[in-house]
Order: structure tokens, then sequence, then C-alpha cells
């Protein structure tokens, strides 16, 4: 098998991904779908350091992690945020800003 | 970092084993994150997720990045989806998707600009001509990278430690700047979920009493709400209590099960049991009736006579109810 599968298959997962979020209404799912995307470039990460033999992909996906770690947790907090203002976790009714 | 290894031969192929995991758990990976997307409840999308994440761990730990391998099973799928589900029984658990479009094409444009962002994506790759990986050549079977260990570099004799002593090298060196500012956001996190979720209470909570004083001002539900399968053949909180019409009672099932449309309607079933209860009712009547002036006991009530020719005649669904009810009509009968 050519190492470069891996490559592929991140792809993939990242565009189900971002289809995802497109896609989905539910709040929740939709940033379901964000993290697949995240996981998705971290496979990257970890193949490119691996074909150039060196640590840093490696490091990258770590702070990766970090960041994304800290993104659910504000992100999930603002859903809950509007959870408590409009009893919904849909994306469809935080419209306020709607023009 | 290691420009200066000459002994990397140029392979393209990686093992065997590692070319049967791949195939095997790459297919899992993807259904997972299909199952992600298209999956209807929001908790089943979170558990497709986990199979995904764990499919990426093996595939860290395949291409000798142990130390993420570990955490993203310990700190992905164990904290951050576990946080997931959380909020989902929090506030998800009855929320439906709606399928109304609010911009109209919309899901045809996603669809279609998710498919060409994806052929846009292969295509890259495959057009990037990777022909060769150094750092399959420079690892053992164990996957343990092999540097040489007597090089003046420091990063490079750290790797060759093992992946947590170069990662460890790296982090504390070259990305240490990167690393404090990762300490900072840590704590902005921290302290915006602290912000974001917290409710300052404007007004006292209502005790009992002033709730219970609220309801009879308002003249609305001033008694309790009717408790779910309130008749004698059912009693399981799914099953709805029926109102005299033989119609379901909405207010009898809890917000939850109402949400997620789990309420059983038996209310059909009642209403053919009755019907078969008055039928059959009509010819025994007229010998169980004369009986009862001269029983032992004049306990039984007619109700419950009821109960015992529906429980005889419907021959199912053995309740605690239906049991007692019988046993106190026959202790009627001579």
């Amino acid at each position: 098998m050519n190492p470069v599968n891996y490559l592929y298959l991140s792809a993939l997962l990242f565009t189900i991904g971002a289809a995802g979020v497109l896609l989905r209404r539910n709040a929740i799912v939709v940033f379901m779908c964000v993290e697949l995307m995240l996981n998705a470039c971290n496979l990257a990460f970890v193949t490119f350091g691996r074909m150039h033999d060196n640590l840093d992909g490696q490091i990258i996906a770590f702070f990766t992690m970090v960041v994304a770690a800290c993104e659910v947790v504000v992100g999930l907090s603002i859903i809950i945020a509007i959870f408590r203002s409009r009893r919904s976790a849909s994306v469809d009714d935080a419209s306020l800003m709607k023009w | 970092m290691s420009p200066g290894i000459d002994f990397a031969a140029e392979v393209t192929k990686t093992s065997t084993g590692e070319a049967l995991q791949f195939w095997v758990l790459a297919a899992v990976a993807l259904i997972g994150a299909l199952a992600t997307v298209f999956m209807k409840k929001a908790v089943h999308s979170a558990l497709a997720l986990v199979t995904t994440m764990m499919c990426l761990a093996i595939f860290y730990l395949a291409q000798g990045a142990v130390f993420l391998g570990i955490v993203q099973i310990v700190v992905y799928t164990g904290a951050i989806m576990m946080l997931f589900l959380f909020v989902l029984m929090l506030v998800g658990v009855s929320s439906v998707d709606s399928l109304k479009e609010t911009l109209k094409g919309q899901r045809i444009a996603a669809v279609g600009l998710g498919l060409g962002f994806g052929i846009l994506l292969v295509a890259g790759i495959a057009n990037a001509s990777i022909t060769h990986f150094t750092a399959l050549a420079t690892k053992t079977p164990g996957g343990r990278p092999v540097y040489p260990a007597e090089t003046n570099d420091e990063a490079l004799r750290a790797a060759s430690q093992g992946n947590v002593q170069g990662l460890a090298h790296q982090i504390f060196t070259k990305y240490i700047w990167a690393f404090e500012m990762t300490s900072a956001l840590l704590i902005t996190a921290a302290v915006g979920a602290m912000v974001l979720a917290h409710r300052e209470r404007l007004v006292p909570r209502k005790t009992q009493r002033e709730l219970s004083e609220e309801r009879v001002r308002e003249n609305k539900q001033v008694a309790p709400l009717p408790t779910p399968g309130v008749y004698a053949r059912h009693n399981a909180v799914d099953v709805a209590a029926l109102l005299p019409d033989g119609s379901v009672s909405q207010l009898s099932i809890n917000g939850t099960l109402r949400a997620r449309g789990q309420i059983r309607d038996v209310s059909a079933e009642a209403v053919h049991s009755v019907a078969e209860l008055e039928s059959a009712g009509a010819d025994a009547d007229d010998e169980a009736w004369p009986d009862e002036s001269d029983g032992p006991s004049s306990a039984p009530v007619p109700t419950a006579r009821q109960e015992h020719d529906d429980a005889d005649s419907s021959s199912g669904g053995g309740s605690g109810n239906e049991v007692a009810a019988g046993a106190g009509s026959k202790e009627g009968r001579p």
C-alpha cells in the first residue's frame, strides 16, 4: 500500500465533515462535523510528518487537539446559552442578527 | 529535523499488515463519518463519530505517533465526545432536525459543493507526485525510529529514545511559545465556558407554596397533572392516561418521552376491550348478577367484576391490578 492513501482518507473525511456542516441544522451535530474535519486534518498532519521523517507534523496535530478542546468547551457553552434563551438547538432559530 | 540522515532509503510501500489494517479501518472510519452526517438522532451521530475517532487513533499508532494515538483515545473519545453526549442529554435529545429548507436549494448546493471540494482535494493529492516516504526506511519493525545515537543533534537523540521523548524535546524547545500560548488559550476557554454557561438568577426561586398559589390564581391545571397509565391494564410510564372519551391525555406523559414520540397509545385497544366487555357482559350478567345478593361478601363492586370479565375474555397481559381485581370479584361468587 502506498502511504499516500492516508492522505486520501483524510481528504474524504474532511469533505464529509464539511458537507455535514452545510447540511445539518442541529447545532450539536454541526459541531461534531467540525470535529470530524479537525480530526481529518490531524491525520494529514501525522502522515505528512511521517513522510518527511520529522516530528513537527505530530506536534502540530497535538496543538490542533488542544485548540479543538478549547473550541468544544466554548462552543458547547454557547449552544447551552442559546438553548436556554430560545429552547432550541437548531441553527435556524438563532437568526436575530439576520439581515 | 533530519536532513542529515542519508541512510533513509526511499521506500514507497508499507508493510502488508499495515495495508490490511488500513483498508479495513478506513472503511469503518468512512462509514462512521457518513453515519455522523446522516444519522437522524444526534446521539447516534455522536456514537458514529466515536467510531471514526477510534479508527483514527489506530492510524496514528500505526504511523508511529504513539503519543497522539493515546491522546486521541483519552482526550477525544474519552473527554470531548463525552462532553458532547452530556450537552446532548442536556439540550438536544428531543430536538430533531427540521427538514424545512430555510434557504432555497441549500441542500443541493451543499452536496454539490461537498462533492466538488472532495474531488478537488483528492485530485490535488494525486497530482502532488508524492512518490516516497523517507520515514518508512528508518523504522524498525516495531515502529520505533532508529536514529544515530552518536549524533550531535539533541532533537535527534531525544527522538531516538522514543516518540514521547522526541515530542517533549520539540515542544519545550522549538515550540515553547506555542505551548505557552496554549496555556493562555486553555485558561481563556475555561473562563469563557464559565461565563457563558453560568446563569445569573435575577429573581429568587419560587417556593412550592408560591407555585401552588399561582396555579390557583390562574385557575389553570389546579389539580396535579394526570399520572400515566392509570387504568387497570397498563401502568408503564410511556402509556398515556385515557380521557373519558377514550382519547389519549398528552399531559400524563413526561415531556421528554412526548418529544421523542415514545408514547405507547393503547386507547384503541382499550376501546376494543370495552366493546368486547359489553358484548360479553350482556349474556354474563344474567347468571352473574343474581349470585351476588347471597354471596359471602358484598365487597366486589361492579367495576371489579367488569375487570374480571375483561381478564377472562382477553387472556393476556397479566398485570398485578388485573389479578387483584379478579380475586376480588371471585370472592363475590359462590
